[in-house]
């Protein structure tokens, strides 16, 4: 691409491209996201350039980035009908050219369908998952190639940048931010605007911007969506930013196992450099500002500020303390500014669009929007984009279509592993960063992970626990060996050997690590612990005292039997399970020897009668 | 200068010194392990936590690392403090039930081993500090231990736990070890540190080992003075 020098030539080239780019052309856009890859939305794509080939049509099909709805992936929008067709296969392909690319035929069958009202939809934004979203940093993605800085452009990407390098001093930008009221999305909720003046006046050079992609939380995935869907909007809001700042270098700490979110930024800041969007003269001005990538090996402590400064100076990931502030004293002890990409990506759309819209957009406390990834026991898996403000039941019932299989919603957990767990009576809670926090959970980098009756609360909080001590950098004590000890307690109820005490010995341990803990690894570590204490403690006392799993997770609690009345004897228990435990004859109610029973629930998935009981 | 209240003690210090050093020069003690004047501090032993007021802010912070700020009031004693201080201790007693250092100061802060921890018997008196790291890259300046695994599962001592090649058998590690974890062994004219075997040097005037070769090499090397000069005890020259 042509360098680009001036704001006024940057318009002139997105002119152009749109001058080029006619909406009425017939376009298919496929998801081609990390989650529909593993559907194998890549061999459709080649499916759909080959058919349309073989039939002699010059329609493009464009890989773009996530369109968040990952449960029913590989997923298509034929345009400019924008006909949304879901869990697409290879063999769909010939009927979607010939007939929808062709001829604007309806293909009923790959039509998501309502599971209540069993009707179908025909658009993306129709469809009850989208229905209630505000896709302000999301939307675009579906649209985009993101290995394509044009298709960026088209959409105006880049446009912000232009205007606050030549119709914003460095001070307005900040402002604005402020105005806007953006809290860092990574997490902890600072104030972003606030956060950049203070790096702005701290003395030193250079100093040094930091977009951090070092997502870890167990099921989530919204960074890398977006790092991977549209890396330009991490870019242009990483150089606002530096200008804003003052910097004159950035980093984009992001991990290794996310090939592609790597690949795309790569692309990204070498298609920026060459149109003299990054680099030395940024569009004319005086302003210069590099970017680099640094992968990250995967621990999940190296998501803590000061732990990530020393991965990226090359040193082993270990927090310091920070009583000094990375504003002052960050990444080679130079003042630095780290924002989450999520953080980053929102700040072109404030520039654009202003401060005061963006305000009203949310909470009073939290304002725009929050990417969340909803997994675990809900309908529809993917990412949604929501009003600060949403409540937690119109995220799990009215996007995520409510749990599966009919069974009972208990908990939902957010915050990633030093969030919370918030139970079925608080709901209808506004979601924002104070009102998380306000039940005992978080807001945390945006995971969302929903849990059934048949979910024991202890076994979540060992599981979280377990993740922790693990991630642990082992650095200070409380963190390395107290969050251990509540693991082995939690381990210990779990099976069968808690102790009178246990709970109350739990909460003194939580309240010294949390207190004690040189992070907020360590300081958020009894999280889970103490919110599914302090919503489900009946769960740990029959564990406790007697010795029972409510939930039938914990194996050394529970024995399966079969429900003689509705064992109609069919064998399929008999053949799948691994340890011969379940017998019986054909058409005869089936037993199973607790003996050799490993509770492995192949027999329980395995029965369509639902004849086997734990207890 | 700074003005600080210290435990209700009114306390003047120079801008810069670590509320940790505040307290000491009023004649108030907090415990510490891994603090250590010939080192940087690391922050990792949470034994000096204290609880400073600055507004209507209160928190937990370490001593050792917070540098003293005008019109803060620290206090080193309070019940969120003790609260830290004793679950430090509790979980080190179960790391290292071994440590004579750390039953003395659990004897002094009054805290015993809690029964519901089961001891490790793996762990030596080792408390993972760093101390010994930092002596040895920050003063030896050789590196040649470093810690290596993550989390609980986290050891010190040379890479791959093999004889390190740089070490030069010093034994500043063993001075600053708080807990007597490091054994060097220095028998005759051999001295035995961390998996390896080191000759010593017998004082050419009184005929004393007292140190490896290789660390009289190194200083050697290190300063330009005649390896000859070194090959004399401190006392003898």
């Amino acid at each position: 691409m042509k360098k680009i020098t001036t704001a006024l030539d940057l318009r002139r080239v997105q002119e152009d491209l749109k001058k080029n780019f006619d909406p009425s052309k017939k376009l298919v856009t496929i998801c081609a996201g990390t989650g529909c890859r593993g559907y194998g939305c890549i061999n459709v794509k080649e499916a759909l350039e080959a058919e349309l080939q073989k039939q002699n049509m010059d329609v493009e099909v464009r890989a773009t980035g996530c369109f968040g709805f990952c449960e029913k992936g590989p997923l298509v929008v034929v345009h400019p009908e924008k006909i949304f067709y879901q869990q697409v296969k290879i063999k769909d392909v010939p009927d979607i050219v010939s007939k929808t690319v062709a001829s604007g035929e309806i293909l009923e069958k790959l039509l998501y369908r309502d599971p209540f009202t069993k009707e179908t939809v025909l658009k993306e934004e129709e469809v009850p998952f989208y229905k209630k979203q505000h896709r302000l940093v999301f939307g675009q993605n579906g649209l985009i190639d993101p290995t394509r800085i044009e298709d960026y452009l088209i959409i105006g990407g880049y446009s912000a940048l232009a205007k606050a390098l030549t119709e914003m001093t460095p001070e307005g930008v900040i402002d604005e931010v402020k105005k806007a009221g953006l809290r860092g999305r990574g997490g902890g909720g600072f104030p972003a605007g606030v956060k950049w003046e203070s790096c702005r006046r701290a003395h030193g050079a250079p100093k040094y911007v930091i977009g951090n992609g070092d997502e870890g939380d167990p099921g989530a995935y919204m960074d890398r969506s977006l790092m991977e869907g549209n890396p330009h909007s991490v870019l242009e809001g990483m150089i606002i930013g530096a200008y804003a700042i003052g910097a004159s270098e950035g980093y984009i700490y992001v991990r290794n196992e996310y090939p592609l979110a790597v690949l795309h930024l790569t692309l990204a800041i070498a298609a920026a450099k060459e149109a003299g969007l990054l680099g030395k003269n940024i569009l004319g001005t005086d302003f210069s500002f590099d970017i680099h990538i640094n992968k990250g090996g995967g621990a999940f402590v190296c998501g803590e500020s000061s732990a990530l400064f020393a991965s990226i100076e090359g040193r082993a990931g270990e927090p310091r303390a920070k009583y000094i502030h990375a504003v002052e004293k960050g990444l080679w002890d130079k003042p630095t500014c780290l924002n989450n990409v999520e953080t980053w990506a929102n700040v072109p759309i404030i520039i654009n669009q202003g401060a005061e819209t963006y305000a009203s957009v949310g909470t009073e406390g939290s304002k725009g929007t929050k990417i969340f990834s909803l997994v675990g026991k809900i309908n529809n898996t993917g990412l949604v984009e929501v009003p600060m403000g949403i409540t937690l039941r119109e995220i799990v019932y009215d996007m995520g279509g409510g749990i599966p299989n009919g069974r009972k919603f208990k908990a939902v957990q957010t915050g990633g592993p030093s969030g919370g767990c918030i139970p079925e009576r608080l709901l209808d809670l506004p979601v924002d960063f104070d009102k998380l926090t306000e039940v005992g959970s978080m807001m945390g980098s945006g995971g969302m992970i929903v849990m059934d009756d048949r979910s024991c609360m202890v076994d979540v909080a060992k599981y979280f626990l377990a993740f922790l001590q693990e991630e642990s950098c082992g650095k200070c004590v409380p963190c390395r060996e107290g969050v251990r000890r509540m693991r082995e307690i939690l381990e210990d109820i779990c099976a069968g050997r808690g102790k009178e005490g246990d709970v109350e010995l739990l909460e003194h341990i939580s309240t010294g690590v949390a207190d004690g803990s040189l992070c907020a690894l360590g300081g958020s570590a009894p999280n889970p612990v103490l919110s599914t204490i302090r919503y489900f403690r009946e769960e740990y006392d029959a564990h406790i005292r007697d010795h029972r799993c409510p939930a039938g997770v914990c194996k050394a609690l529970i024995t399966y039997s079969v429900n003689a009345e509705k064992c109609t004897g069919c064998g399929m228990c008999v053949k799948v399970c691994p340890v011969q435990a379940a017998t019986g004859e054909k058409k005869k109610p089936h037993s199973i020897n607790n003996d050799l029973c490993t509770r492995c629930g192949a027999c329980i998935e395995s029965c369509k009668f639902d004849a086997i009981t734990v207890e | 200068m700074v003005n600080l209240i210290i435990d209700g003690k009114n306390v003047t210090v120079p801008k810069d010194t670590m509320v940790l050093e505040a307290a000491r020069s009023a004649g108030v003690n907090i415990p510490t392990l891994c603090a250590h004047e010939a080192i940087s501090r690391s922050g990792s032993c949470r034994l000096c936590v204290v609880e400073v007021k600055k507004g209507h802010r209160t928190r937990i912070v370490t001593s050792c690392l917070y540098p003293v700020e005008e019109g803060l009031i620290v206090d080193t004693r309070s019940e969120r403090v003790q609260n830290v201080r004793r679950l430090v201790l509790e979980l080190l007693l179960a790391r290292c039930p071994k440590s004579d250092v750390l039953q003395k100061l659990a004897l002094d802060l009054g805290v015993d081993p809690h029964p519901r921890f089961v001891p490790d018997t793996d762990k030596g008196k080792c408390i993972l500090c760093r101390s010994c790291v930092r002596v040895c890259e920050e003063v030896v300046g050789v590196s040649a231990i470093g810690m290596s695994s993550r989390g609980s599962h986290k050891t010190v001592g040379p890479p791959f736990k093999e004889a390190s090649s740089v070490c030069i058998g010093c034994g500043a590690c063993v001075y600053v070890c708080p807990t007597g974890h490091i054994v060097m062994q220095s028998t005759g004219d051999k001295r035995k540190i961390w998996r390896r075997t080191f000759k010593m040097q017998a004082c050419e005037k009184c005929g004393k080992y007292f140190a490896p070769v290789d660390q009289l090499k190194f200083i050697s090397k290190k300063t330009g003075t005649p390896y000859k000069e070194l090959a004399v005890c401190t006392e003898c020259r």
